[in-house]
């Protein structure tokens, strides 16, 4: 009857070491439950995982959750054998509260970390307590109901079968997302489950592409699941497989999983070298597990993984990416030193002045978003149409995708009209500018606008780099003039760049900031300066690249100088996405204002001259004739000075950015740089790299943050 | 244009084991609506050879239609089975009566020719909603006299009926229960009751969290007393009247659960290949003083068996609905049927496996079906049953496996 008690000294657990780690912990409780299978299949025990919150807050795996689960464990594994009579139990099952399963580790908690020693332990913990499901004498089943992340799919696979809802909304390993890896057997189990190649797509893949989750029949596909069942009546149908299989009168069958273990692991890396360039040890760190495993017992697979989470654990990368991680899940959420929302007006029809590429991308996502009518103007009848027509061609496209229905396409449609003159705005509530960059060429814009709308209706401008203060200066009512700064692809990227300018009253920041909420956006509050954050940081580290190009520097060296940090782009490729005129304006902008840290280069402005617009040929070869221009110069920097040299003027710009009050805090250029400029969570935006490396003290005397 | 009846057939029926309402009972955190769609899903994989589509209409009775019960359940339940969103559907309510009702709606429409194949139901979550929650009678039934007083009070109305029999004494109605919770465990032995049960999930958690667990599984009725004695049901308080005749004992329960069917017309189930089990030949609705609602059986089946040319005699089998059994003694009594005749309820009734109240109809057809299989000797049966407000309703079925 004592069969598969643990032996608990093999980790040398002291519980009260390990649940004193984490005194704050929402406890995951493992409720017990016997279930009369149908079909006389006998009595299965089946746990709940439960941590007594509704869906909106997921049931996570801290130290006492899991001891929870082992103490259940515990009772199942005294009653599995015939001497147990009337309380033996034929097979354990395991599954979630309604919506979830389990979302894995809880992330607090892995903050609170301290020691290697305390790493390994709670490592050794959830293995020893996991890995039992698929080690007791009676079979056991997980029934997938709900999300199932990281830990929660990795127990899942410890089971010996396993069924999946098919409204599950996401399935995922997101370790590497943040910096950690799938430890807890998911680099061991699931390349022996599904093969390595499917595996690493999930365990390395997914979570460096914007942490994609996959759905319950990808799951099923996959291999993952043994059975699907739609939501409906899940359990109870899961329940009733469950029957047939433990009776027999079922049979699982499962693809056996592909064997290309060397492609699918130099695939990995490659895909990982191509995102990466080396930073972030995790992915390699999972990789490396994956391709361990194929030769491995699951002794020395786990014992392997606790290795690798006991390290990880500890790092500054995993660090950096909780950090990042709980930004974009918090401080995204509420702009950091927003006016009362209730001050916010209703915005029932909104203006765009303009109907140039930008300007119809704005158009489009306020009539997808807020669904409003929205008017666009343009002075030339052609330019309208086509800007319009823009619009009128993304719905469609999007409806004939079936990513609209066709009704929500129609209304859509019918939403976007176009006007030559500004009259159509005089019952417009928010009206934004998105034409040609230049401060006279706006004033103009918004005195025409004042002229017709209501002395309330917000005027928004879509500048990255000019001043809102002095668009505003004119009018009859400035305090209505915001800043509202979107990032290339608009539909795309989840920032907006909020600008108060000198005065903007508080009911016209608090609709700003609901208007980007209706959106879809995450807002960050900037003040009215040059540039902002994203732009003003981007071309302070780009203007550094550039000038040691200027000085001498060869093209591959500069343009590869910062690849170990991981960026998503490298800086001449950047310029290109921007388009070296903008850069070269944003350029001049910031050079009038801080002339001493923001040079024009001589070589930008001679590639903007020469008309040229890319610098990459469509080969993905740099062009020869932009290589000729970037040529010359007798002060060679090597890769390393380049990259020290652009963080440090990072480090420099953030405090100053900091002391001007450009922002409230370094989180939020943190925020800025991760959501607007793709930065990397192992970086945590870029902060914490430029404290954790010592940059941050060696340039400005201190840390960002203590 | 003349046009003929087409015959209606009872393809298949499948209902949710019945809990015991109340914070500890079986379905105590489950929805009404996931009851009956738990349901409706079931008669779909049961029957593969029915396309989803190909249902008309989807009656589901409840005599609260409010909250889990609301919305229009019959359409709101066809989309939560999901069911093509072609498949139209509607609430209906006749009280206890409702999952009949529900069946002989849409029984008339098909025969009509307006709809080829319903599934017809009810269901009752007398835990979510009790006996009379909500409801606001109009104080002209006291004014002007229209109901006796006792009429809105079910257990009164039995009390009443034994004040009108004095031959059906305590002592009776209890030898009755008793013998119902033996047929049902007797039945349950033989495996005759599980096969039409679908298992439901059902989840512990607000029952104070730590003492939560979690989720489960509804495998078998909950209500019943195998164990129960004559002695104990004897000794068991008469709530609605001192020293009345009515106990908890002798009557059916408060009760959760869901019950549904497919319901065709004959030439459609044969093109479709559904294996109809019985023909429903006829139906009869009766009215009778409310305060006596127990006597509605009576006058209804009357009316059918005359309407057919038929006696008590040539009905082989009686599904009577055990609300109270006063109620069921009294049909009994008046067609000379013996308490143990083993036509009547051969696998026992509601006062063992409870009362659901809109649900109960499906439960009786779903017995009589499968008791029709195990006597193909036997050509006629009836559903029965006792209805709030004074009524009765009655459904005459031929056996198909004759």
């Amino acid at each position: 009857m004592l069969e598969n008690l643990p032996d608990r000294s093999d980790h040398g657990l002291d519980e009260s070491v390990i649940t004193s780690l984490f005194p704050e912990e929402v406890v995951t409780r493992a409720l017990v439950r016997d279930v009369e299978l149908p079909d006389g299949a006998g009595t299965m025990a089946l746990i709940t995982l439960d941590n007594g919150f509704d869906h909106t807050r997921p049931s996570t795996f801290g130290p006492a959750g899991l001891i929870s689960l082992r103490d259940a464990l515990d009772t199942v594994a005294g009653r599995t054998t015939p001497e147990a009579g009337e309380q033996r139990v034929v097979a354990v099952g395991v599954t979630g509260k309604p919506f979830i399963f389990a979302v894995g580790a809880d992330l607090t908690g892995a903050a609170l970390i301290r020691s290697r020693d305390e790493a390994l332990t709670i490592a050794r913990l959830g293995h020893s307590v996991f890995r039992r499901f698929g080690e007791l004498s009676i079979p056991s089943f997980a029934f997938v109901n709900g999300a199932a992340l990281g830990g929660g799919l990795e127990l899942a696979l410890h089971c010996s079968y396993r069924t999946i809802s098919s409204g599950v909304p996401a399935v995922a390993f997101p370790e590497c997302f943040l910096g950690l890896l799938p430890g807890w057997g998911g680099t061991y189990l699931l390349p022996h489950l599904i093969g390595p190649a499917k595996a690493l797509k999930l365990i390395v893949e997914n979570p460096l592409s914007q942490n994609r989750m996959l759905r319950g029949p990808d799951a099923f596909s996959l291999g993952i699941a043994d059975a699907m069942f739609e939501p409906a009546d899940f359990l109870a149908e899961s329940l009733r497989w469950a029957a047939r299989v433990l009776t027999g009168s079922e049979t699982v069958t499962r693809v056996s999983p592909d064997e290309e273990w060397d492609s699918a692991v130099g695939g990995a890396r490659f895909f990982a070298d191509g995102k990466l360039h080396g930073a972030a040890p995790a992915v390699y760190r999972a990789i490396d597990l994956v391709a361990a495993a194929r030769g491995r017992t699951r002794d020395e697979g786990f014992a392997a993984e606790d290795e690798g989470l006991a390290d990880l654990l500890l790092s500054d990368e995993l660090h950096a990416g909780l950090y990042a991680f709980d930004l974009t899940q918090k401080r995204a959420r509420k702009a950091a030193g927003a006016p009362d929302k209730s001050l916010a007006r209703p915005v029932t029809k909104v203006g765009v002045v303009g109907a140039g590429l930008m300007a119809a991308q704005i158009a489009l996502l306020f009539a997808r978003r807020l669904e409003v009518p929205v008017v666009l103007t343009d002075l030339d009848q052609a330019r309208l149409d086509a800007g319009v027509g823009h619009v009128k061609a993304e719905i469609a496209k999007l409806a004939s995708r079936g990513r609209i229905s066709a009704d929500a396409a129609a209304r859509l449609t019918g939403l976007v009209s176009g006007s030559l003159t500004k009259d159509a705005f005089a019952d417009a509530d928010f009206v934004i500018e998105a034409v040609f960059e230049e401060t006279s060429v706006k004033q103009q814009v918004f005195a025409e606008v004042e002229e017709v709308v209501r002395p309330d209706c917000v005027l928004a401008t879509n500048t990255s780099s000019l001043s809102v203060t002095e668009m505003a200066a004119g009018l009859a009512h400035p305090e209505r003039v915001v800043g509202f700064h979107f990032f290339n692809p608009v539909a795309m990227m989840p920032l907006v760049e909020v600008v108060r300018a000198a005065r903007t009253d508080h009911p016209t920041l608090a609709t700003a900031l609901a208007v980007g909420k209706g959106l879809k956006k995450d807002c960050v509050l900037v003040k009215d300066s040059p540039a902002f954050v994203v732009n003003r940081l981007l071309t302070r580290f780009l203007g550094e690249v550039i000038a040691s190009v200027d000085e001498g520097t060869g093209f591959e060296v500069a343009e590869h100088a910062p690849d170990p940090l991981g960026l998503p782009v490298t800086p001449f490729l950047l310029l290109q996405l921007v388009g070296p005129a903008v850069a070269l304006h944003v350029a001049e902008t910031l050079h009038a204002a801080y002339p001493d840290r923001f040079a024009v280069s001589p070589k930008l402005r001679a590639l903007v001259e020469a008309g040229k617009t890319a610098v990459y040929g469509p080969d993905s070869e740099v062009d020869e004739s932009v290589a000729a221009i970037l040529a010359g110069g007798d002060r060679p920097s090597s890769a390393e000075q380049v990259r020290e040299r652009a963080l440090e003027a990072l480090a420099e710009e953030i405090r100053l950015m900091l002391d001007e009050g450009v922002v409230s805090a370094p989180e939020d250029i943190d925020l800025c740089m991760i959501l607007g400029a793709g930065w990397p969570f192992h970086l945590g935006g870029i902060t914490p790299y430029l404290d954790h490396t010592g940059i941050a003290e060696k340039v400005t005397g201190t840390r960002f943050r203590l | 244009m003349p046009r003929t009846a087409r015959d209606v057939v009872f393809v298949d029926g499948v209902r949710t084991p019945f809990g015991k309402a109340g914070p500890k009972g079986l379905y105590a955190e489950t929805r009404a609506d996931d009851m009956i769609v738990s349901v409706i899903r079931e008669l779909l994989r049961r029957n593969p050879a029915l396309p989803p589509e190909r249902i008309g209409e989807v009656a589901v009775a409840a005599t609260t239609q409010t909250g889990d019960q609301g919305l229009t359940i019959g359409r709101s339940a066809a989309i939560l089975a999901g069911l093509p969103k072609s498949v139209p559907g509607y609430a209906i309510d006749r009280m206890c009566a409702g999952a009949m009702t529900a069946v002989t709606t849409t029984a008339g429409s098909i025969a009509l020719g307006a709809t080829d194949v319903a599934v017809a139901g009810g269901v009752e979550h007398m835990g979510h909603h009790p006996m009379g929650s909500g409801v606001d009678p109009n104080p002209r039934f006291v004014a002007e006299r229209l109901v006796d007083p006792s009429a809105l009070s079910m257990g009164a109305t039995a009390e009443n009926l034994h004040d009108r029999f004095p031959a059906i004494t305590r002592a009776r109605a209890d030898a009755y229960a008793l013998a119902s919770q033996r047929k049902v465990a007797a039945a349950y032995a033989a495996g005759q009751i599980q096969p039409d049960l679908v298992p439901v999930a059902i989840r512990s958690a607000e029952a104070g969290y730590t003492g939560s667990m979690g989720w489960g599984l509804a495998t078998a009725d909950e209500p019943p007393r195998p164990d129960t004695t004559i002695e104990a049901l004897a000794g068991l308080k008469t709530p609605f009247r001192p020293h009345g005749r009515v106990t908890a004992g002798n009557s059916a329960g408060l009760n959760d659960g869901a019950t549904g069917c497919v319901i065709a017309a004959q030439d459609v189930a044969a093109e479709l290949g559904l294996d109809a089990r019985m023909r429903l030949i006829d139906f009869s609705f009766a009215g009778v003083d409310p305060e006596v609602m127990g006597i509605g059986p009576v006058p209804a089946t009357e009316a059918v068996l005359a309407r057919n040319d038929l006696t008590i005699d040539d009905i082989g089998l009686i599904e009577v609905n055990e609300a109270f059994a006063v109620q069921v003694l009294a049909f009994l009594d008046h067609f000379k049927i013996a308490d143990d005749d083993p036509r009547v309820n051969p696998w026992g009734g509601a006062i063992a496996l409870g009362h659901p109240l809109a649900s109960s109809g499906v439960r009786l057809m779903i017995q009589l079906a499968r008791e029709f299989a195990e006597r193909p000797a036997v050509r006629y049966g009836l559903t029965t049953m006792c209805v709030g407000l004074g009524m009765g309703g009655t459904v005459l079925w031929e056996n198909l496996h004759a």
